[in-house]
C-alpha cells in the first residue's frame, strides 16, 4: 500500500519525517517497506514562472527562447532568459522553472548554460520530467492563479515522500488513506479530521460546501437510480451486499492536475476522471468501485449470480477469463458483465462518450474471491482488499465519497437514492477488557485511562466500568477485533512496548529440559561417521521421478516413490524421497564433477515412505498428537565413499575405500552406539538392485534387518559418472533401540587367564564366515569366551573351490583355571560341529 | 696405618672421579677394592697388627671401603646414563611428518552444527527437544493453528500440497514447524516447554528463499507466561548465539496463531547496533540499521487453546508463548554465508570449512 505522505496529511500530519513515522509506524505493527521521494529530491529551486514572451531560437529550428517572470531579481528586468525546447510553450501560460541550482529527479542538476549561443538561466518542466505525470507532449501548463515566484511545492506535489507499506492482512483499514492516517494519528497524537464520508476533506480540488449529500442526491425532478439500474442479487453468501448509484449528464475526460498526481503517487495510472474517481475513492477508504457505462447496461438490469462452468467473460485488462460454478459474476441480460470482486466486463466499460455513470461498491465474501483469485491466475487491487473480507458497511462510506467527487470532478447530476441490497450483518457485541487482563497478558501494567485513550484513538469506542473498560468495535476492525485478547494487542502496540516492555524469564513450575536419550544418541551416531572422516551433507527432500530408475528401483517397490507433490516447483522436485542414496550420489557426482579426487560423505535425515504399516517416528515411538501423521517418515543414516576415506601418507598409498573399509565405518558406528551389527547374504533374497550382487548385503542388528551395505552396482555408478563407490543406509531408530548405552548392567570380570587355541579350516569358498563362526559359537558352550577369524586364505595347498579359515578360539572361566583336560572334550564338540556344516580341520 | 688409608681414600677419590667411560670406572674399582687392591690387604691382614690398632684400622678401612663402592656405583649410573642419552640423541625421527595412518577429520554440515547449539542453549533454559512430521495435516499446519479455510493468512505461506486420495483431510508439507504446537499439546498437558526443530517447505526459490529449509519452533505453556516472559527468553538465547551484549527488538505484527504477534530483531553484532562501522561507513550486515531480522513470535491465541481444550489448555488458567526462526538465517548470520543455496549444494569445499 502506498501512502503519499501528503494526501495522508490531508486527515493526519503527524509532525514526523517520514523516516520517523516509518520507524514508528514499524514499532506499532505496520511494516514500511520503504519511503521514496517522488520526483526531484527537493523542491528548492522550483517555482512558479509566468512566461512572458516566446521567440524563436535563431540558430535552432525546435528550440525557442522565452523570457519567462519568476518573481525574483534573475527576472526583474523583462525577465529570465530560458531556452525551452516544448513545442507546445507559448506567452501567457503558467509554468514551472527550475531554476539554476536545482535538482532533478535523477540528480541532475540545472546550471545557466548557452544553447546554440543563446544563455539559458534554467528550465521549464514537464509533467514527465517531474515524474507528476507520464505525459510528455510538452511542459507542464498549470492553470492562472499562483503568482509568479511561488514555490511550486505549494501547488504540486514535488519531492512527495511515500511510504510503502507492507500491510498484515488482517489489518484492512490500513488499505486505505483515512485508516493510515488514524493509525499515524493513534501513534503520534496529532488531531485527525473527520473521515471523507463524514464531512471531512476528499482532495484539495473538492469544496467542503458540496458536503450535503442528501441534497447531493436530491434535486428536485431527478431520475431514481432504481427506476434506471435493476439489481438482483442471486447469492447473498458470496455477495453480502451490492450497492449503486447512478449519475447523468456525466463529462468523461481527463482528471484534475491534483487528482491525477495523486494517484500516480499511489502508483495508480490515471484513466479518465470517473475511472480515477472509482480509483481514488478505492485508496482513500478502502472499499473498490467500479464504474458501468449505464447505457451499455440493456434495462439497467444487473444479476449477481454464480457463474455457469465455462462461461466466458472479457474483462477490463483486455483478457478472456473462463468461469467455474464457484465464481460470483455480474451479469447483465446478455452475459457476464464483470466477475465479482476481481475486474469489470469490457462490455459496459466507460468510455469518452460514456455521459450515463452506474457507480457500484460491493462487497464479497472474502474466502471465495481469494479462491477465484488463485484459480483465474487474477490478482487485482480490488481483489486483493476483497479476499481479505471487507466489511459490508464499507460500500456506503465509498458511495457517499464518490457521490461528492462525481458532482465535483465530472459536473455529473446523481440520480436519487442508492440502490442496496443487503444481507443482515450480525451487529458487533461490545467487547470487555477486564482490568489486570493486560497485565497478565503482556507482563506490563498500563493504567486504564491509557488503555482508553490508546482504543479511542484507534477509532474504537470505549465505555468505562470502574477498571473494566466496555469497547465497542468500528466496521473497519470488524473482523480483526472480535475477542478481549485482540483488544490487549492494540492496547499493547500502542503503548511503546519496546521501550517499556521488561525482558523476564517464566517463573512458574517447568519440567527439566534435555534431549531424549535417542536425540543424545543419534547426535553419537552423526559424531561417529565425522570422526571416519565423513563430511555430512543436507539433501533435499525432493527427489524426481526418475530417480527410481537410475536406482533400478523395480515399479513395485515401495521405494519408487510414495509421496507426490500436487503443485511441485518443477518435475525434478516432484516426489519425496524414499532413499537418501540418490541425494548422496547426487552430491558425490557434484564434487567429483568439480575437481575433488575423493569424496566421503554421509546424510543423517527423513525418507518418506507410505503409512501403510504405521510405525515409528523418526527416532522410534510414535510422533506425538491424536492423528497420526499421513506418511512414515524414519530417520535414515547413509554413508559413501568413492576413493580413499583416509589419506595417502609418506609410509604408504592408501587404498581405495571398498566393502570392508566401509563394514569398518558402520562397525565403528555401531560400536560407539556400544552395539554390534552384522552383515549377511540371506539365502534366496534378492539384493539390493543399486548394489553389487556379490559385494553386498544385509545390515542386521540383533538379527533384525536394518538396511545395507555394498558397492554400488556399476550401471548404477556410471549414472552418476562414479567409477567404484561403496555405501550403506541404515533406519537409525533400529539400531538405535539395539544401543545399550546408559543402560549398561556391570559384570564382574575374572581374575584367572584365558586359554587361547588357533584352528584352521577348510570350508566351501561360498560358505560365509559368519556362518563357521556361529558353528563354532553354538557348540563352544558358556567356557568360549570369544571366536575371530585371524586369516582367510585360498591358493596352493588348499583344493579348489575351497578356502581356508583361521580362527582364534578363546577359552574361560570366572571361577578357576582352564585345565587341558576340561577344554578337550568342549574342543572335540567345536570339531564335530565345523564337520557337520562340511568343515575339515587343517593340519 | 690409618693415615695409609685415609691417602688411598683420596687416591681412589680422585681416580674414580675422573674416570670418563665403563672401563675407567672398572679399572679404579679393581684397583682400590679388588682382590689385590692394598685396602683388601689391609683389611684382611687386620689380625696381624697389634691390638690397639685393630680397631681403628678395622673401622677406618671398612668405612673407606664402604665410600668408595657408594662412589662407584654412583659414577657407574651416570655413565650410564650419559651414554645412553648419547646414544638416544643419535636415533633421530623428523617429527613434522604426519601420523599414521593419517586420519581425515570429517565435518557437520554447518545446519547441523547451528541446529544443535540452538538446542543446546533451549536445553539450559528449561526446554525439552521434539520432532513431528514434514508430511502433515492441513488440520496441523493450518486450521488448529486459527487458520481458517479461506484466511488470507493461508496465502502468505505457498503451500506444498501431496497428492493423496486416502486421506480426508488435505495432506501437505508443512510450511512452518509450527504444527508441532499442536501435537505436543495434545500429547502432553501444561506446564509445556519445548522446542521443535526440523525441515519445513515452502514453494518459493531465489537466493533468499529455498523450497526446503529449516526452523526451530519454541512453544511456553503455563500458568502466568507473558509477553515480557517471551522477550526475556529470546534474549538470553539471542545472546547465548550472538554474544552477551546483544539486545532483542520486538516489533508487533500479524500471525493468526499468535496474539499479540511480533517479529524479533537482535542488535547487529557487527556494528553493535550503531549501523555504522568504525570507519563511518554503513554497516553492510544490518544495513545500516542497526538491527537484524529473525523471526516471528507472539502469546499463543486463546482459539488455538481451543483445540487443545481437552488435554488441559484452559485460555482462563494458562498463557504461552510461541516463537520461531530460520536456522539457515543464523548460519548464514553466524558464518557469512551469502546464498541461502550453498546450503544444500554439499560442496565439500564448503562443508569443510566448518568443524
Ligand atoms: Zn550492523
Amino acid at each position: 500500500m502506498r501512502v503519499p505522505y501528503g494526501w495522508m496529511a490531508d486527515y493526519c500530519d503527524p509532525g514526523l519525517l517520514p523516516r520517523d513515522l516509518a520507524e514508528r509506524m514499524a514499532m506499532t505493527g505496520t511494516e514500511v517497506e520503504r519511503v521514496v521521494t517522488l520526483g526531484p529530491p527537493s523542491a528548492e529551486g522550483f517555482v512558479i514562472g509566468k512566461v512572458l514572451d516566446v521567440v524563436k531560437h535563431p540558430d535552432a529550428d525546435r528550440l525557442n527562447v522565452c523570457q519567462v517572470d519568476t518573481g525574483d531579481a534573475g527576472s526583474a528586468d523583462g525577465g529570465r532568459t530560458i531556452v525551452c525546447g516544448a513545442p507546445n510553450v507559448a506567452a501567457g501560460q503558467t509554468v514551472v522553472v527550475a531554476l539554476p541550482g536545482a535538482v532533478m529527479p535523477g540528480g541532475m542538476k540545472i546550471k545557466q548554460a548557452k544553447l546554440r549561443g543563446v544563455e539559458s538561466n534554467g528550465m521549464i518542466c514537464s509533467d514527465r520530467e517531474l515524474e507528476l505525470g507520464e505525459d510528455h507532449n510538452g511542459i507542464l501548463v498549470l492553470e492562472d492563479g499562483p503568482a509568479a515566484g511561488t514555490p511550486a511545492a505549494g501547488v504540486l506535489p514535488l519531492a512527495e515522500p511515500v511510504l510503502e507499506l507492507e500491510v498484515t492482512p488482517n489489518r484492512t483499514d490500513c488499505f486505505g488513506i483515512y485508516g493510515v492516517a488514524r493509525e499515524a494519528h493513534a501513534i503520534s497524537g496529532a488531531p485527525l479530521a473527520p473521515a471523507p464520508w463524514d464531512g471531512g476533506p476528499i482532495g484539495p480540488g473538492v469544496g467542503s460546501e458540496s458536503g450535503d449529500l442528501e441534497r447531493l442526491g436530491d434535486p428536485a425532478g431527478a431520475v431514481k437510480t432504481a427506476d434506471r439500474a435493476r439489481v438482483l442479487v442471486r447469492d447473498e453468501e458470496l455477495c453480502p451486499r451490492f450497492t449503486a448509484r447512478g449519475y447523468a449528464e456525466v463529462k468523461v475526460g481527463p482528471s484534475p492536475r491534483w487528482l491525477r498526481s495523486r494517484l500516480i503517487a499511489a502508483g495508480m495510472r490515471p484513466i479518465s476522471n470517473v475511472v480515477d474517481i472509482t480509483n481514488y475513492v478505492m485508496w482513500l477508504t478502502g472499499q473498490p468501485m467500479h464504474a458501468y457505462d449505464l447505457d451499455l447496461v440493456p434495462e439497467g438490469e444487473l444479476v449477481i449470480r454464480r457463474a455457469e462452468n465455462g462461461e466466458k467473460v472479457a474483462a477490463l485488462d483486455g483478457n478472456d477469463y473462463e468461469l467455474t460454478d464457484r465464481m460470483v459474476a455480474v451479469a447483465d441480460r446478455n452475459g457476464l458483465a464483470g466477475i465479482g470482486g476481481m475486474m469489470g466486463g469490457s462490455v459496459s466499460e466507460v468510455s469518452d462518450s460514456t455521459t450515463t455513470v452506474l457507480m457500484e461498491a460491493a462487497n464479497w465474501n472474502g474466502p471465495n474471491i481469494l479462491r477465484t483469485s488463485r484459480d483465474l491466475g487474477l490478482r487485482s487491487e480490488a481483489s486483493s482488499r476483497f479476499e481479505k473480507q471487507l466489511h459490508p458497511d464499507l460500500t456506503l462510506r465509498a458511495q457517499a465519497v464518490a457521490a461528492r467527487l462525481m458532482v465535483e470532478v465530472c459536473g455529473a447530476t446523481p440520480m436519487t437514492g442508492i440502490v442496496d441490497i443487503a444481507a443482515p450483518v450480525p451487529a458487533a457485541e461490545p467487547i470487555w477488557l477486564r482490568a489486570g487482563r493486560v497485565e497478565r497478558i503482556l507482563g506490563l501494567a498500563i493504567d486504564t485511562d491509557r488503555q482508553a485513550r490508546a482504543l479511542e484513538m484507534l477509532g474504537f469506542g470505549v465505555q468505562r466500568d470502574g477498571k473494566d473498560l466496555l469497547v465497542s468495535v468500528p466496521p473497519d476492525r470488524h473482523y480483526d477485533v472480535t475477542r478481549e485478547i485482540d483488544l490487549v494487542e492494540e492496547v499493547g502496540r500502542i503503548s511503546d512496548l519496546d521501550r517499556n516492555l521488561p525482558a523476564t524469564l517464566p517463573s512458574g513450575p517447568g519440567r527439566p529440559g534435555g534431549l531424549s536419550r535417542q536425540q543424545v544418541l543419534q547426535r553419537r551416531a552423526e559424531d561417529s561417521l565425522r570422526e571416519s572422516g565423513f563430511d555430512e551433507m543436507v539433501g533435499w527432500s525432493f527427489t524426481d521421478p526418475n530417480e527410481k530408475d537410475r536406482l533400478r528401483l523395480d515399479p513395485e517397490d515401495p521405494r519408487a516413490g510414495a509421496v507426490r507433490l500436487a503443485n511441485p516447483l518443477s518435475e525434478e522436485q516432484s516426489l519425496m524421497r524414499t532413499t537418501l542414496l540418490g541425494s548422496v550420489l547426487g552430491a558425490a557426482q557434484r564434487n567429483l564433477s568439480r575437481g575433488a579426487d575423493r569424496v566421503a560423505l554421509f546424510e543423517s535425515g527423513r525418507v518418506y515412505l507410505p503409512a501403510a504399516a504405521f510405525g515409528p517416528g523418526p527416532l522410534g515411538g510414535d510422533f506425538p498428537g491424536n492423528t497420526r501423521p499421513p506418511f512414515n517418515e524414519p530417520q535414515h543414516l547413509c554413508g559413501l565413499a568413492v576413493g580413499s576415506v583416509d589419506p595417502s601418507t609418506w609410509r604408504g598409498e592408501a587404498s581405495g575405500a571398498d566393502f570392508f573399509a566401509l563394514k569398518g565405518v558402520l562397525e565403528h558406528l555401531a560400536g560407539s552406539l556400544g552395539t554390534a551389527v552384522s552383515v549377511e547374504r540371506i539365502p534366496g533374497a534378492p539384493t539390493q538392485p543399486f548394489l553389487h550382487p556379490g559385494k553386498s548385503g544385509v545390515v542386521r542388528v540383533d538379527e533384525r534387518p536394518i538396511g545395507w551395505i555394498g558397492e554400488i552396482h556399476p550401471l548404477v555408478a556410471a549414472e552418476y559418472d562414479l567409477d567404484c563407490a561403496v555405501a550403506f543406509e541404515i533406519a537409525l531408530a533400529d539400531l538405535l533401540q539395539a544401543s545399550p548405552v546408559g543402560e549398561e548392567a556391570y559384570r564382574d570380570f575374572t581374575p584367572f587367564p584365558p586359554v587361547d587355541r588357533d584352528l584352521a579350516v577348510l570350508v566351501a569358498e561360498e560358505m560365509p564366515a559368519s556362518s563357521v563362526l556361529a558353528a563354532v559359537r553354538d557348540s563352544g558352550g558358556e567356557l568360549l569366551a570369544s571366536v575371530s577369524v585371524f586369516d582367510v586364505y585360498s591358493g596352493e595347498g588348499v583344493g579348489e573351490g575351497e578356502k581356508s579359515l583361521a580362527l582364534r578360539l578363546r577359552f574361560r572361566a570366572p571361577d578357576r583355571t582352564l585345565s587341558d583336560e576340561e577344554i578337550e572334550p568342549i574342543w572335540s564338540g567345536i570339531i564335530a560341529a565345523l564337520e557337520e556344516i562340511g568343515g575339515k580341520l587343517r593340519g | 696405618m690409618v693415615e695409609r688409608i685415609e691417602q688411598i681414600e683420596a687416591e681412589a677419590k680422585a681416580a674414580i672421579e675422573a674416570a670418563s667411560s665403563a672401563t675407567d670406572i672398572e679399572e679404579a674399582r679393581v684397583r682400590y677394592l679388588g682382590r689385590k687392591a692394598e685396602l683388601t690387604g689391609i683389611l684382611r691382614g687386620i689380625s696381624d697388627l697389634p691390638p690397639e690398632q685393630r680397631g681403628p684400622v678395622g673401622s677406618t678401612g671398612n668405612k673407606v671401603r664402604k665410600a668408595l663402592e657408594g662412589l662407584i656405583e654412583a659414577k657407574v649410573d651416570s655413565i650410564r646414563h650419559a651414554e645412553l642419552e648419547k646414544s638416544l640423541a643419535g636415533d633421530r625421527i623428523d617429527v613434522t611428518l604426519p601420523g599414521s595412518p593419517a586420519r581425515r577429520v570429517g565435518h557437520l554440515h554447518p545446519i547441523t552444527r547451528t541446529r544443535r547449539m540452538i538446542e543446546d542453549v533451549m536445553v539450559g533454559l528449561g526446554y525439552q527437544v521434539m520432532e513431528g512430521p514434514e508430511v502433515e495435516h492441513d488440520y496441523y499446519n493450518f486450521t488448529a493453528l486459527n487458520h481458517p479455510e479461506g484466511h488470507p493468512a493461508r496465502m502468505l505461506q505457498d503451500t506444498f500440497y501431496v497428492e493423496d486420495e486416502q486421506h480426508v483431510e488435505q495432506v501437505l508439507l508443512r510450511t512452518h514447524t509450527s504444527p508441532m504446537q499442536v501435537r505436543a499439546m495434545e500429547a502432553a498437558p501444561p506446564p509445556l516447554f519445548m522446542i521443535v526443530p526440523g525441515k519445513t517447505y515452502r514453494r518459493d526459490s531465489d537466493a533468499t528463499h529455498s523450497p526446503m529449509f529449516h526452523q526451530v519452533e519454541g512453544l511456553a505453556v503455563g500458568e502466568g507466561i507473558t509477553l515480557a516472559d517471551l522477550k526475556g527468553t529470546l534474549l538470553a538465547m539471542l545472546r547465548e548465539i550472538f554474544g552477551p551484549d546483544r539486545e532483542i527488538r520486538m516489533r508487533p505484527h500479524f500471525f493468526p496463531f499468535t496474539e499479540p504477534s511480533v517479529e524479533f530483531d537482535v542488535s547487529c553484532f557487527r556494528c553493535g547496533g550503531s549501523g555504522s562501522l568504525d570507519d563511518g561507513s554503513r554497516c553492510g550486515l544490518c544495513k545500516g540499521i542497526g538491527w537484524i531480522e529473525l523471526g516471528g513470535a507472539g502469546m499463543v491465541d486463546p482459539n488455538v487453546f481451543g483445540f487443545v481444550a481437552d488435554s488441559g489448555y484452559d485460555p482462563d488458567s494458562v498463557t504461552g508463548f510461541a516463537f520461531g526462526f530460520g536456522v539457515e538465517r543464523i548460519a548464514m548470520l553466524r558464518h557469512g554465508v551469502g546464498d541461502l543455496r550453498l546450503f544444500f549444494d554439499n560442496d565439500m569445499r564448503m562443508l569443510e570449512q566448518f568443524s
